[in-house]
Protein backbone atom coordinates (compact mmCIF):
# COMPACT_ATOMS: atom_id res chain seq x y z
CA UNK A 1 0.00 0.00 0.00
CA UNK A 2 1.69 3.36 -0.89
CA UNK A 3 1.69 5.32 2.18
CA UNK A 4 0.51 8.77 0.77
CA UNK A 5 2.23 10.90 3.59
CA UNK A 6 4.86 10.38 1.54
CA UNK A 7 3.96 12.07 -1.95
CA UNK A 8 2.17 15.06 0.01
CA UNK A 9 3.13 18.61 -0.19
CA UNK A 10 5.98 19.19 2.23
CA UNK A 11 4.45 22.97 2.79
CA UNK A 12 1.87 22.16 5.36
CA UNK A 13 -1.00 25.31 4.57
CA UNK A 14 -3.58 23.98 6.99
CA UNK A 15 -4.85 22.76 10.22
CA UNK A 16 -3.49 19.20 11.71
CA UNK A 17 -6.57 17.90 11.18
CA UNK A 18 -7.32 18.57 6.90
CA UNK A 19 -3.31 17.62 6.67
CA UNK A 20 -4.02 14.51 8.28
CA UNK A 21 -7.15 12.90 7.39
CA UNK A 22 -8.10 14.65 3.79
CA UNK A 23 -6.06 14.87 0.29
CA UNK A 24 -4.33 17.94 0.38
CA UNK A 25 -3.31 17.91 -3.10
CA UNK A 26 -7.06 17.32 -4.16
CA UNK A 27 -7.54 20.75 -1.98
CA UNK A 28 -9.65 23.41 -1.92
CA UNK A 29 -12.59 21.24 -2.68
CA UNK A 30 -15.04 22.51 -5.67
CA UNK A 31 -17.98 22.64 -3.85
CA UNK A 32 -19.57 25.91 -4.21
CA UNK A 33 -18.89 28.66 -1.74
CA UNK A 34 -20.79 28.33 1.75
CA UNK A 35 -21.71 25.00 0.89
CA UNK A 36 -21.96 23.06 3.83
CA UNK A 37 -21.06 19.84 2.81
CA UNK A 38 -17.52 21.09 3.51
CA UNK A 39 -18.48 21.49 7.32
CA UNK A 40 -19.84 17.77 7.60
CA UNK A 41 -16.84 16.10 6.18
CA UNK A 42 -14.62 17.92 8.26
CA UNK A 43 -17.14 16.55 11.37
CA UNK A 44 -16.35 13.29 9.86
CA UNK A 45 -13.01 13.55 10.09
CA UNK A 46 -12.88 15.49 13.57
CA UNK A 47 -15.28 12.23 15.18
CA UNK A 48 -13.11 9.72 13.84
CA UNK A 49 -10.12 11.53 14.95
CA UNK A 50 -11.96 11.65 18.43
CA UNK A 51 -12.48 7.86 18.09
CA UNK A 52 -9.05 7.30 16.88
CA UNK A 53 -9.94 4.80 14.62
CA UNK A 54 -7.38 4.06 12.19
CA UNK A 55 -7.06 4.51 8.83
CA UNK A 56 -6.33 1.27 7.26
CA UNK A 57 -9.03 -0.20 8.71
CA UNK A 58 -11.61 2.56 7.62
CA UNK A 59 -13.47 2.46 4.84
CA UNK A 60 -15.40 5.80 3.19
CA UNK A 61 -18.54 4.55 0.94
CA UNK A 62 -20.25 7.20 -1.32
CA UNK A 63 -22.40 6.70 -3.95
CA UNK A 64 -22.91 10.07 -6.42
CA UNK A 65 -23.93 13.88 -6.36
CA UNK A 66 -21.99 16.84 -4.47
CA UNK A 67 -21.72 14.89 -0.95
CA UNK A 68 -20.24 11.98 -2.14
CA UNK A 69 -17.32 14.13 -3.79
CA UNK A 70 -15.89 13.50 0.02
CA UNK A 71 -14.68 10.06 -0.70
CA UNK A 72 -12.39 11.37 -3.08
CA UNK A 73 -11.45 14.59 -0.37
CA UNK A 74 -11.07 11.82 2.36
CA UNK A 75 -8.12 10.23 2.88
CA UNK A 76 -8.81 6.38 4.04
CA UNK A 77 -9.59 3.33 2.01
CA UNK A 78 -12.60 5.20 -0.12
CA UNK A 79 -14.90 3.97 -2.42
CA UNK A 80 -17.12 6.21 -5.27
CA UNK A 81 -19.64 4.05 -6.12
CA UNK A 82 -22.54 3.88 -8.69
CA UNK A 83 -25.68 6.23 -7.95
CA UNK A 84 -27.97 5.45 -4.81
CA UNK A 85 -25.83 2.25 -4.32
CA UNK A 86 -23.48 2.95 -1.51
CA UNK A 87 -25.39 1.38 1.21
CA UNK A 88 -24.82 -2.14 -1.22
CA UNK A 89 -21.43 -1.99 -1.87
CA UNK A 90 -20.94 -1.20 1.83
CA UNK A 91 -22.31 -4.11 3.13
CA UNK A 92 -20.63 -6.13 0.97
CA UNK A 93 -17.68 -4.79 2.16
CA UNK A 94 -18.76 -5.12 5.46
CA UNK A 95 -19.77 -8.66 5.25
CA UNK A 96 -16.07 -9.78 3.68
CA UNK A 97 -14.46 -8.01 6.67
CA UNK A 98 -16.64 -7.15 9.59
CA UNK A 99 -13.66 -5.78 11.53
CA UNK A 100 -13.77 -2.67 9.30
CA UNK A 101 -15.44 0.26 10.63
CA UNK A 102 -17.50 1.17 7.30
CA UNK A 103 -19.05 5.01 7.37
CA UNK A 104 -21.36 5.75 3.77
CA UNK A 105 -21.37 9.42 3.06
CA UNK A 106 -24.31 10.06 1.04
CA UNK A 107 -26.78 12.63 -0.32
CA UNK A 108 -30.74 12.99 0.68
CA UNK A 109 -31.47 12.53 -3.13
CA UNK A 110 -28.73 9.44 -3.37
CA UNK A 111 -30.15 8.06 -0.06
CA UNK A 112 -33.93 8.31 -0.34
CA UNK A 113 -34.81 8.47 -3.70
CA UNK A 114 -32.20 6.39 -6.08
CA UNK A 115 -30.96 4.25 -2.97
CA UNK A 116 -33.94 4.08 -0.98
CA UNK A 117 -34.93 0.70 -1.03
CA UNK A 118 -31.49 -0.39 -0.09
CA UNK A 119 -31.64 2.30 2.99
CA UNK A 120 -34.38 0.90 4.10
CA UNK A 121 -33.48 -2.82 3.88
CA UNK A 122 -30.02 -2.36 5.58
CA UNK A 123 -31.80 -0.73 8.41
CA UNK A 124 -33.92 -3.78 8.79
CA UNK A 125 -30.89 -5.65 8.58
CA UNK A 126 -29.04 -3.67 10.97
CA UNK A 127 -25.73 -3.66 9.70
CA UNK A 128 -23.32 -2.60 11.39
CA UNK A 129 -22.50 0.77 8.65
CA UNK A 130 -22.22 3.97 9.77
CA UNK A 131 -24.49 6.32 7.22
CA UNK A 132 -24.16 10.05 7.02
CA UNK A 133 -26.47 11.67 4.69
CA UNK A 134 -25.47 15.80 3.52
CA UNK A 135 -29.26 16.32 3.37
CA UNK A 136 -29.33 20.05 1.17
CA UNK A 137 -32.88 19.50 0.27
CA UNK A 138 -32.35 19.68 -3.36
CA UNK A 139 -30.48 17.71 -6.17
CA UNK A 140 -26.92 20.37 -6.63
CA UNK A 141 -24.87 18.66 -8.81
CA UNK A 142 -27.64 18.27 -11.61
CA UNK A 143 -28.35 21.65 -11.46
CA UNK A 144 -31.40 22.05 -8.35
CA UNK A 145 -34.15 19.26 -9.43
CA UNK A 146 -36.34 18.63 -6.58
CA UNK A 147 -35.52 16.11 -4.48
CA UNK A 148 -37.33 13.54 -1.94
CA UNK A 149 -36.66 16.08 0.25
CA UNK A 150 -37.63 19.55 -0.80
CA UNK A 151 -40.29 21.04 1.59
CA UNK A 152 -43.86 20.84 0.06
CA UNK A 153 -44.33 23.91 -2.03
CA UNK A 154 -40.35 24.92 -2.45
CA UNK A 155 -38.55 26.07 -5.52
CA UNK A 156 -36.51 23.99 -7.77
CA UNK A 157 -35.63 23.97 -11.62
CA UNK A 158 -38.29 21.09 -12.52
CA UNK A 159 -40.81 22.53 -9.90
CA UNK A 160 -40.96 26.07 -11.49
CA UNK A 161 -44.78 26.38 -9.34
CA UNK A 162 -43.56 24.99 -5.99
CA UNK A 163 -43.40 21.16 -5.13
CA UNK A 164 -46.39 19.31 -4.61
CA UNK A 165 -45.01 16.09 -2.99
CA UNK A 166 -44.66 16.24 1.19
CA UNK A 167 -41.20 15.32 2.02
CA UNK A 168 -39.24 12.72 3.67
CA UNK A 169 -37.95 12.72 7.24
CA UNK A 170 -34.84 10.35 6.72
CA UNK A 171 -34.44 10.30 9.94
CA UNK A 172 -37.83 9.24 10.70
CA UNK A 173 -37.97 6.79 7.72
CA UNK A 174 -34.93 5.27 8.75
CA UNK A 175 -36.13 4.89 12.45
CA UNK A 176 -39.43 3.16 11.01
CA UNK A 177 -37.42 0.56 8.96
CA UNK A 178 -36.01 -0.50 12.07
CA UNK A 179 -32.58 1.57 12.30
CA UNK A 180 -31.20 0.77 15.69
CA UNK A 181 -29.85 4.38 15.60
CA UNK A 182 -31.51 7.84 14.02
CA UNK A 183 -30.20 10.81 14.78
CA UNK A 184 -30.49 14.13 13.02
CA UNK A 185 -27.26 17.06 13.08
CA UNK A 186 -26.82 20.23 11.47
CA UNK A 187 -24.03 21.85 9.75
CA UNK A 188 -24.30 24.92 12.06
CA UNK A 189 -24.43 22.86 15.27
CA UNK A 190 -20.91 21.28 14.74
CA UNK A 191 -20.14 20.01 18.24
CA UNK A 192 -23.51 18.28 18.68
CA UNK A 193 -22.98 16.64 15.58
CA UNK A 194 -19.44 15.45 15.91
CA UNK A 195 -20.74 13.69 19.31
CA UNK A 196 -23.84 12.31 17.15
CA UNK A 197 -21.26 10.79 14.39
CA UNK A 198 -19.28 10.00 17.16
CA UNK A 199 -21.98 8.14 19.12
CA UNK A 200 -23.28 6.51 15.66
CA UNK A 201 -19.66 4.92 14.91
CA UNK A 202 -19.75 3.31 18.44
CA UNK A 203 -22.97 1.96 17.74
CA UNK A 204 -23.36 -1.21 16.54
CA UNK A 205 -25.77 -1.98 14.24
CA UNK A 206 -26.95 0.11 11.30
CA UNK A 207 -26.86 3.58 12.39
CA UNK A 208 -28.02 6.66 10.25
CA UNK A 209 -27.03 10.32 11.02
CA UNK A 210 -29.43 13.04 8.89
CA UNK A 211 -27.11 16.48 8.19
CA UNK A 212 -29.01 19.28 7.61
CA UNK A 213 -26.43 20.82 5.28
CA UNK A 214 -26.79 24.22 2.99
CA UNK A 215 -27.22 24.81 -0.82
CA UNK A 216 -27.18 28.45 -1.01
CA UNK A 217 -26.21 27.83 -4.62
CA UNK A 218 -29.66 25.91 -5.42
CA UNK A 219 -32.05 25.58 -2.88
CA UNK A 220 -31.29 28.80 -1.44
CA UNK A 221 -31.77 30.63 -4.70
CA UNK A 222 -34.39 29.79 -5.86
CA UNK A 223 -36.43 29.87 -2.19
CA UNK A 224 -34.79 33.27 -1.72
CA UNK A 225 -33.22 32.09 1.50
CA UNK A 226 -30.49 33.97 1.21
CA UNK A 227 -26.52 33.24 1.64
CA UNK A 228 -24.91 30.85 3.13
CA UNK A 229 -25.05 32.46 6.32
CA UNK A 230 -28.42 33.45 6.43
CA UNK A 231 -29.34 29.59 5.85
CA UNK A 232 -27.13 28.53 9.00
CA UNK A 233 -28.76 31.10 10.73
CA UNK A 234 -32.14 29.85 10.34
CA UNK A 235 -31.10 26.45 11.27
CA UNK A 236 -29.26 28.26 14.70
CA UNK A 237 -32.80 29.79 15.24
CA UNK A 238 -34.82 26.56 14.30
CA UNK A 239 -33.62 23.40 15.20
CA UNK A 240 -34.73 22.21 18.44
CA UNK A 241 -33.06 19.53 20.73
CA UNK A 242 -34.77 16.31 21.00
CA UNK A 243 -35.20 16.62 24.70
CA UNK A 244 -36.75 19.89 24.19
CA UNK A 245 -38.89 18.83 21.44
CA UNK A 246 -40.70 15.88 23.51
CA UNK A 247 -42.48 18.53 25.72
CA UNK A 248 -43.70 20.22 22.47
CA UNK A 249 -46.75 19.91 20.80
CA UNK A 250 -46.94 18.64 16.94
CA UNK A 251 -48.22 22.21 16.17
CA UNK A 252 -45.86 23.89 18.08
CA UNK A 253 -42.67 22.01 16.43
CA UNK A 254 -44.50 22.56 12.50
CA UNK A 255 -41.84 24.35 10.17
CA UNK A 256 -39.29 23.09 13.25
CA UNK A 257 -36.09 20.58 12.98
CA UNK A 258 -35.48 17.81 15.49
CA UNK A 259 -31.70 18.03 16.74
CA UNK A 260 -30.26 14.70 18.55
CA UNK A 261 -30.28 11.07 19.04
CA UNK A 262 -34.09 10.35 17.85
CA UNK A 263 -33.65 6.82 18.54
CA UNK A 264 -31.20 4.25 19.78
CA UNK A 265 -31.83 0.72 20.71
CA UNK A 266 -29.89 -2.33 20.84
CA UNK A 267 -31.03 -5.50 18.27
CA UNK A 268 -28.28 -8.45 17.26
CA UNK A 269 -25.67 -6.93 14.38
CA UNK A 270 -26.42 -8.64 10.98
CA UNK A 271 -22.68 -9.73 10.54
CA UNK A 272 -22.45 -10.69 13.99
CA UNK A 273 -25.74 -12.98 13.52
CA UNK A 274 -24.38 -14.12 10.78
CA UNK A 275 -20.96 -15.50 12.07
CA UNK A 276 -22.90 -17.10 14.71
CA UNK A 277 -24.98 -18.82 12.07
CA UNK A 278 -21.83 -19.84 10.45
CA UNK A 279 -20.30 -21.24 13.94
CA UNK A 280 -23.77 -23.05 14.58
CA UNK A 281 -23.68 -25.13 11.33
CA UNK A 282 -20.20 -26.08 11.56
CA UNK A 283 -20.62 -27.41 15.10
CA UNK A 284 -24.00 -29.15 14.60
CA UNK A 285 -21.67 -31.12 11.59
CA UNK A 286 -19.04 -31.85 13.40
CA UNK A 287 -21.54 -33.45 15.75
CA UNK A 288 -23.15 -35.32 12.91
CA UNK A 289 -19.94 -36.56 12.10
CA UNK B 1 -0.09 38.52 23.94
CA UNK B 2 2.34 35.79 24.51
CA UNK B 3 0.55 32.90 23.23
CA UNK B 4 1.89 29.51 21.36
CA UNK B 5 -1.53 29.67 19.29
CA UNK B 6 -2.16 31.89 15.85
CA UNK B 7 -4.60 32.32 13.65
CA UNK B 8 -4.45 30.85 10.25
CA UNK B 9 -6.43 32.55 7.39
CA UNK B 10 -5.20 30.67 3.95
CA UNK B 11 -6.50 33.23 1.19
CA UNK B 12 -5.94 31.01 -1.70
CA UNK B 13 -8.50 28.29 -0.36
CA UNK B 14 -11.00 31.03 0.81
CA UNK B 15 -13.85 31.22 -1.29
CA UNK B 16 -15.54 34.28 1.12
CA UNK B 17 -18.91 33.41 2.17
CA UNK B 18 -18.87 34.96 5.19
CA UNK B 19 -19.75 32.19 7.64
CA UNK B 20 -16.27 32.76 10.02
CA UNK B 21 -17.04 36.37 10.38
CA UNK B 22 -21.00 35.84 10.33
CA UNK B 23 -20.99 33.33 13.59
CA UNK B 24 -17.34 34.54 15.02
CA UNK B 25 -18.17 35.31 18.86
CA UNK B 26 -16.11 38.27 18.77
CA UNK B 27 -16.74 39.52 15.69
CA UNK B 28 -13.51 40.19 14.71
CA UNK B 29 -13.06 38.85 11.14
CA UNK B 30 -14.04 40.70 7.72
CA UNK B 31 -14.75 39.80 4.52
CA UNK B 32 -12.84 42.31 1.99
CA UNK B 33 -12.75 41.98 -1.87
CA UNK B 34 -14.10 38.18 -1.06
CA UNK B 35 -11.24 37.36 1.30
CA UNK B 36 -11.52 36.28 5.19
CA UNK B 37 -9.64 38.94 7.12
CA UNK B 38 -8.74 40.41 10.17
CA UNK B 39 -10.46 43.37 11.58
CA UNK B 40 -8.79 46.39 12.87
CA UNK B 41 -9.77 47.17 16.49
CA UNK B 42 -11.12 43.87 17.60
CA UNK B 43 -10.32 41.23 20.06
CA UNK B 44 -9.51 37.64 18.89
CA UNK B 45 -9.37 35.38 21.42
CA UNK B 46 -8.57 32.30 19.58
CA UNK B 47 -12.10 30.30 20.35
CA UNK B 48 -11.59 28.19 17.09
CA UNK B 49 -15.22 28.64 15.91
CA UNK B 50 -14.00 29.82 12.59
CA UNK B 51 -12.33 26.43 12.35
CA UNK B 52 -15.13 24.45 13.33
CA UNK B 53 -17.64 26.18 10.41
CA UNK B 54 -15.20 27.08 7.77
CA UNK B 55 -16.72 25.00 4.93
CA UNK B 56 -12.98 25.89 3.22
CA UNK B 57 -10.60 24.47 5.47
CA UNK B 58 -8.87 28.27 5.25
CA UNK B 59 -8.87 29.73 8.73
CA UNK B 60 -7.54 27.43 11.60
CA UNK B 61 -5.65 27.85 14.65
CA UNK B 62 -2.09 27.06 14.74
CA UNK B 63 -0.29 25.79 17.99
CA UNK B 64 3.66 26.31 17.42
CA UNK B 65 6.60 24.92 19.46
CA UNK B 66 7.30 28.78 18.99
CA UNK B 67 6.03 31.98 20.57
CA UNK B 68 3.59 33.52 18.06
CA UNK B 69 4.57 36.92 19.14
CA UNK B 70 3.61 39.95 17.20
CA UNK B 71 3.36 37.27 14.36
CA UNK B 72 0.26 35.66 15.54
CA UNK B 73 -1.89 36.06 12.42
CA UNK B 74 -0.34 34.90 9.13
CA UNK B 75 -2.08 34.96 5.95
CA UNK B 76 -1.21 33.60 2.61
Amino acid sequence: MVNTADVRPKTKQMSNLVYKYMRPEHLPHIWCPGCGNGIIMRDVAQAIENLGLSRNNTIIVSGIGCSSRAAGYLDFNTIHTTHGRAIAFATGIKLANPTLEVIVIAGDGDISAIGGNHLIHAARRNIGITVVVMNNNIYGMTGGQYSPTTPKGAFGTTAPYGNIDRSFDIAGLAYGAGASFAARGSAYHVQQTINIIQEGIRHKGFSLIDVASVCPTYYGRKNKKGSAVDMLTWQKENMIPVEKAEKMTRQELKGKLVLGIINQTQYKEFTFAYEEMIRRLFEEREKDE
Amino acid sequence: MVSNKRLVINTAWCKGCGICAAFCPKGALEIVDEKSRRKEGTDCILCGMCELRCPDYAIYIEESEEEAGDQWVRSY
